[in-house]
């Protein structure tokens, strides 16, 4: 098994095996969100308090769920890399940061789009999830920005893996602060956990698979670049461009 | 294996160094002997390559490496707000013990009458002296030389190799990188940097 | 081999010496501190009641802020003279060293902080009483800050704009010392049990101690090279 996977780290395998894999993820993915929308925007029936502005969670949910997989998977990778020095584990969490941050950038505009009809503003303060949700976003920035910042990529690679997993810790910790002065302040809140209907429930599931495969199909679609820039210089790069043609 | 941004700096290197010997790495400035020297005391990380002390990996006994080792370098890491005094006393606090005498290595270089003043008013060569006074009062048998004739007039040259001489003569080692050809009676190994 | 306790008082000695010598880099904290206090009043008008609402939060903002102004220099000059190679091949624990120069900073950055803080508050109307536990929950906030603040130091050293990416790294990993301190501040403040933010600060401040050290050193390491 270990063979295995020594293989997959290898970026030439890697990168072989993500092309082959890629659609395999985005097509059934697009299918699952084509049919939740649907099946969420226009089959479900109205929710009783809220009208038809929850229908907005069919998005909502996957983007915010996917916002933190993204850095779970963004740190991990880092770690891998720091500790067992295998490189493709670096572009890994290259690769997830930018896909990371759009998600969560998504989770909160269609939050603020779901809570405008009850709070009446276009962005509540009071709200723990989302000030959770816009911390992360600040987390995204700040690990692309060191990334940016540092021009030598190995160096790159391992300062943001150390600002990853020093992140990792804070979610947590302002999760639950965040949490903890909400409460303090009554802050509105209209994301509650509440029971839902069956109905309702199994297109946010299908909602979610679907945005986790296409996920995992951008995330390879973009490890792949990566890759490609980070191995420009080596033989069998070149070996598949003059192959090719273009490179593709 | 040492790797540098993009370049492969040095590939399939591998010696050995005695006690007694010193060993040169020699080569113009930018053909990353800098790197080198610095990857082996531990400042840099070989993306392939191990560095022993005493037959054991220095990654298992970093203290130990450390603590038998002294660096000097073309930025000596001496503060100019302080003291000479106080510089060299920081140092001594966190190393071992040392058997030598103070006072002696300042007369010994030079720099007694210089120990009260802070070093930011002494010129760039007393400096130098002042690093090469750390060296000798830490008292360990490896020597990290990167570049150690720089703002040393002929005299300080001298002086600087016959340091080295006696270090090696006591059976401690050096490793030094120099742009300049390096002579001493000791065995040498040089390696010649393109 | 000197001990480790030994290893950080000396580290701690030095900088405390150095910073002792440039006397200006403990006051300018000090002065920013002050002056993003003068800010408030001046931009959103000096009502007492309004002042005495938000003054909890405005002095910790302002001590935040100023903690960050002070952080970038933690390693720079050890940085740029070659002091930090050095520290990267002495014999003790890096961790250790680290603390001991994050020490240093915390006493001549963030506890004056402290000390200067009621004067300021006295400003906002801020009863004595209160007083007594924004001062405590400013100790241990800037203990974190300090700490925390140095792994986002260590990250930086040496990058062009490091003190704008030092703050952008080090606010999000800072909110939640301040959502306690600010918070637990206010509590006191309208007579509300307050305690659990004062013991959430302490454990945060003890977990930064013993944890922060590993991650400055590891991100130290990386940036040297």
């Amino acid at each position: 098994m270990w063979k295995w996977f020594h293989q997959l780290a290898s970026p030439p395998h890697f990168y072989r095996i993500a092309e082959i894999l890629s659609p395999w993820l985005a097509i059934p993915g697009l299918v699952l969100i084509a049919y939740g929308l649907w099946q969420g925007l226009f089959v479900v029936p109205m929710d009783y308090q809220q009208g038809d502005a929850f229908r907005i969670i069919y998005v909502h949910v996957p983007a915010a769920y996917l916002s933190l997989m993204a850095y779970m998977i963004m740190a991990t990778a880092g770690a891998v890399g720091l500790i067992w020095r295998i490189k493709l584990a670096h572009a890994v969490a290259a690769a997830a940061a930018p896909i990371g941050a759009a998600f969560t950038f998504l989770a909160l505009a269609t939050g603020s789009i779901w809570g405008r009809p009850m709070w009446g503003t276009w962005w509540e303060w009071g709200d723990p999830r989302m000030m959770s949700e816009l911390i992360l976003l600040f987390l995204y920035f700040g690990y692309m920005a060191l990334r940016g910042a540092i021009d030598d990529t190995a160096k790159a690679d391992k300062a943001s893996a150390v600002l990853a997993l020093v992140g990792i810790v804070n979610v947590v910790i302002v999760h639950f602060s965040v949490e903890w002065w909400s409460s303090l302040h009554q802050g509105q809140t209209v994301f509650k956990k509440g029971t839902m209907d069956a109905e309702m429930r199994i297109p946010l599931l299908i909602m979610l698979i679907g945005f986790t495969l296409l996920f995992g199909s951008m995330l390879l679609r973009r490890i792949r670049t990566e890759v490609l820039y980070r191995e420009r210089r080596t033989r069998w790069v070149r070996e598949m461009i003059l192959a090719t043609g273009d490179g593709t | 294996m040492l790797i540098r941004g993009e370049r492969c700096l040095f590939q399939g290197l591998s010696f050995a160094l005695e006690s007694g010997a010193l060993l040169v790495l020699e080569g113009r400035n930018g053909s990353g002997k800098t790197s080198l020297i610095r990857a082996i005391a531990g400042m840099l990380s070989l993306e392939q390559g191990t560095v022993y002390w005493d037959d054991v990996p220095v990654e298992k006994q970093r203290q130990t490496f450390h603590g038998n080792l002294v660096w000097l370098a073309h930025r000596t890491g001496l503060k100019g707000d302080l003291t000479l005094v106080e510089n060299l006393g920081f140092e001594r606090s966190l190393r071992a013990h040392s058997t030598r005498d103070a006072e002696d290595v300042y007369e010994r270089l030079g720099i007694a009458r210089l120990k009260k003043l802070i070093l930011r008013s002494l010129s760039a060569g007393q400096q130098r002296r002042v690093a090469l006074a750390r060296m000798l009062l830490a008292d360990v048998p490896l020597w990290f030389m990167d570049e150690p004739f720089t703002n040393l007039d002929r005299e300080g040259r001298a002086l600087v190799l016959e340091l080295v001489e006696e270090h090696l003569g006591r059976g401690g080692m050096c490793v030094m990188a120099a742009h300049q050809d390096v002579e001493i009676d000791a065995p040498t190994t040089r390696v010649k940097i393109q | 081999m000197p001990g480790i306790f030994e290893s950080l008082l000396a580290t701690t000695r030095r900088d405390l010496l150095l910073a002792w010598k440039r006397p200006g880099d403990v006051l300018n904290p000090l002065f920013f501190f002050a002056m993003v206090c003068t800010l408030f009043p001046l931009a959103v008008g000096p009502s007492p009641e309004q002042l005495e609402f938000s003054g909890p939060g405005v002095l910790w903002v302002a001590a935040l802020l100023a903690t960050l102004l002070s952080l970038n220099s933690l390693f720079l000059s050890d940085f740029e003279d070659g002091s930090l190679d050095q520290l990267l091949v002495s014999p003790q624990p890096l961790p250790v060293l680290v603390l001991g120069k994050t020490l240093a900073h915390w006493l001549t950055a963030g506890l004056p902080l402290v000390f200067v803080s009621p004067i300021l508050a006295l400003t906002y109307n801020m009863p004595v009483s209160v007083m007594g536990v924004m001062m405590l929950t400013l100790l241990l906030g800037t203990i974190s800050l300090s700490l925390l603040g140095s792994i986002g130091a260590a990250l930086t050293v040496g990058l062009h704009r490091g003190t704008a990416l030092l703050s952008l790294l080090i606010l999000p990993l800072a909110m939640p010392i301040m959502i306690l301190g600010a918070n637990a501040v206010s509590l006191a403040a309208h007579d509300d049990v307050y305690t659990t933010g004062i013991w959430a600060l302490g454990a945060y401040a003890i977990a930064s101690v013993s944890l922060a050290p590993y991650a400055t050193a590891a991100a130290l390491r990386i940036s040297n090279e």
